[in-house]
């Protein structure tokens, strides 16, 4: 609330400074501006009422009465293994290389060559998942099939290359590196964003103390940009979580609960299970789907809300 | 901003929420209207007698491509009628067609007791009665990738052992037995199944359950039951990954398989290959299933004799069929409705799905049926 509390003083002293009263412009606006807040707000808690009255019957259902004679519960853990799973995987792979490319881009490139690189990044946010889905299916998981067995081969002692290697290549690691591509220019659009602004004093200043570039961005410019990373990286993840149609066409959906990457046996995730079995369910079966969106809302909004504590714990320090 | 001010917008909210909701709560059977097909060819064949107005059927994604090559001839010989088909899946055709969403629907397998969707479908149609007619027959393939194979014979239990994931290799000495002379490579069997619910799935297994009942005690459904095979979603993601996959086998409709081979699969004491005729000639060995008729007069339910030992039969076939009412709301629509119907499993109707989709056409004795059934609506 303290954030508002300012905003409004502000608000107040300039009314104040323009004659103590408010004008019609500003009325117009703040009307405007609540009734944007009203919407979403509107929109967010239809959202979770729709989710609730309609997933409640299946949540309640016992499990014989269920499509496929299992509880809820045992329904939807896998599902939810998977899409964190999934997510989890692209995070780990996008962040890193969204901060290398904002950094290239910011600090390192030369200006033309930066542009134009920035340009490309955010050209592949505009790309729809269904070609990446389509991408993964007929360009990367055909080459990943020979990296897989490789891995299978020389790494199988880890659980998560345990293998055996899928011959289609429509593997949880290939689901996650379309993802960490999809969610790339996300990340990288705000941390390229925050780096720039890092001031020049700091930068300077870390300089004529006689760092090298790399030791002043990582003085400097990271922890400068550190929250405002975490919340791009939220966004991103945020898609991961949601993606569709990428992972439905993509992931070879056969099996529970498993770290295995690499085998053609997967969990789903719950955004791709709801696409695929849709158009055949009715009945309990929807309101089934419908609760396990359900979870899906549940997850993002944990995942939110951690990073809002994340980010505002880095702003204390 | 105070927090009273906050708990006022939050408020606002809500309202705005539950008003929301009181207005979808009315409107609920609006009708889809909006498929404009173009027309390519002449009517050739097409009914000549004119009907007119605009109904909405939805339902099976399978005879989808039927459906809109039958609309599409069947608007540019009537040309007062709009017909629109949506794809949405047999169990969403179903389902708006009980609640009165859609004049009609297409679906993969009957209206069934087990949901208590017949009851609510009988229900829908009064004071007219149920009307369910099979209209679509497509051979499933088991399509295989295993290159130097040219020909590849399974008997049933082997396929359901495959499918099973009991064998695990192209040459275990079950398929060898079957398959004197070829030359089997030593690579993994992937089973290929469809990731998404879908009536391909429900008539494999229940063809599996059927002829294999020691080897597939799983339930049949839409939903494939083994888990950790390589799974695709659709005709084409299952076509695709076998394609990409060298040892993969899998199912899907016959007229998609393109270049992959076909597993020939032993009925009786013959190997059949699936084939359009083949696949139409099951139907006519079928008894009609009384559970799901219900004592309906104009329900055409088989029992699929998936059993048959008579050669010259392919016995993995999907079969969808159309559901319709004898009455409509107004006389118009049911013309439509039956005009529709009539030239969907006529000769030519057949013939044009049989050329746009690779389906099998009804048989004679079978379209015979089906006519006096369809001639039922007012």
């Amino acid at each position: 609330m303290a954030h508002f509390d300012t905003t409004t003083n502000a608000g107040q002293l300039l009314a104040a400074a323009s004659g103590g009263r408010r004008r019609r412009g500003d009325r117009i606006f703040s009307n405007a501006a609540v009734i944007a807040a009203v919407t979403i707000l509107a929109l967010l808690v239809g959202v979770a009422v729709f989710l609730v009255t309609e997933g409640f019957p299946a949540i309640t259902a016992s499990a014989s009465e269920l499509p496929g004679g299992e509880s809820f519960l045992s329904y939807v853990a896998p599902l939810a293994f998977g899409t964190v799973m999934a997510g989890v995987l692209a995070m780990i792979i996008a962040v890193p290389l969204a901060i290398a490319v904002a950094l290239f881009i910011t600090h390192i490139a030369p200006p033309r060559i930066a542009l134009t690189l920035g340009y490309l990044v955010d050209l592949l946010a505009a790309i729809p998942s269904i070609i990446y889905g389509l991408w993964g299916i007929f360009v990367l998981g055909p080459a990943a099939v020979p990296v897989m067995k490789w891995l299978e081969e020389k790494l199988g002692f880890l659980p998560i290359f345990e293998g055996p290697a899928s011959i289609t290549g429509r593997t949880m690691l290939v689901v996650g590196l379309v993802l960490a591509v999809m969610i790339l220019p996300i990340v990288s659009a705000v941390a390229r964003e925050v780096f720039s602004q890092t001031p020049r004093k700091l930068q300077e200043g870390a300089q004529a103390l006689g760092a090298t570039r790399w030791e002043m961005i990582r003085t400097t410019v990271l922890p400068f940009g550190k929250s405002s990373v975490i919340s791009g990286a939220m966004l991103g993840l945020g898609r991961a979580l949601g993606e569709t149609m990428a992972v439905a066409i993509i992931l070879s959906v056969s099996g529970g609960v498993t770290f295995n990457l690499i085998s053609q046996s997967n969990p789903s995730t719950i955004a791709a299970n709801v696409a695929l079995n849709f158009p055949e369910s009715s009945g309990l079966a929807i309101n089934l789907l419908i609760a396990t969106g359900l979870v899906l809302f549940a997850i993002t909004l944990a995942t939110n809300f951690i990073a809002r504590m994340i980010i505002a714990r880095s702003e204390v320090q | 901003m105070s927090s009273s001010r906050w708990l006022a917008v939050f408020a606002a909210a809500c309202v705005l929420v539950l008003g929301l909701a009181a207005c979808g709560g009315g409107g609920s059977s609006s009708s889809e209207t909006s498929s404009k097909e173009s027309s390519e060819s002449e009517g050739a064949g097409a009914p000549s007698s004119e009907a007119s107005g605009e109904i909405a059927g939805a339902g099976s994604t399978a005879q989808e491509a039927a459906q809109k090559a039958w609309i599409a001839e069947f608007e540019n010989a009537n040309g007062g009628a709009t017909i629109s088909y949506d794809g949405v899946g047999s169990g969403g055709g179903r389902e708006k067609f009980i609640s009165g969403g859609v004049a009609y629907a297409g679906s993969d397998t009957p209206l069934s007791e087990s949901e208590g969707e017949l009851g609510k479908a009988i229900k829908r149609c009064e004071p007219g009665e149920l009307l369910e007619v099979p209209d679509y027959i497509s051979p499933i393939a088991i399509v295989y990738n295993l290159p130097g194979v040219e020909e590849l014979k399974l008997e049933p239990e082997t396929l359901a052992k495959i499918f099973n994931q009991e064998i695990e290799n192209w040459n275990d000495p079950e398929i060898a037995k079957e398959n004197p002379g070829v030359e089997l490579p030593e690579t993994r069997i992937v089973p290929v199944n469809r990731s998404d619910e879908s009536g391909t799935t429900e008539n494999f297994t229940d063809y599996l359950s059927k002829v294999a009942p020691k080897v597939w005690t799983h339930e049949v459904s839409g939903d494939w039951p083994v888990k950790g095979g390589e799974a695709a979603s659709g005709t084409s993601g299952v076509i695709e990954a076998v394609t990409a996959g060298e040892g993969a086998i899998g199912y899907a409709d016959a007229s998609q398989a393109g270049e992959l081979g076909k597993a020939m699969i032993k009925v009786g004491n013959s190997w059949a290959e699936p084939s359009a005729e083949a696949a139409a000639k099951v139907l006519d060995l079928s008894k009609e299933d009384p559970e799901l008729e219900k004592g309906q007069k104009n329900v055409i339910a088989f029992e699929i004799d998936r059993k048959t030992e008579a050669s010259g039969v392919y016995p993995i076939i999907l079969v969808s069929s159309l559901i319709g009412c004898t009455k409509y709301n107004s006389a118009s629509e049911a013309a439509l409705v039956k005009g529709f119907f009539e030239y969907a499993i006529s000769p030519e109707g057949q013939a044009l799905a049989e050329e746009q989709a690779g389906s099998a056409p009804l048989s004679a004795s079978l379209t015979k049926k089906v006519e006096a059934a369809v001639g039922a609506i007012e």
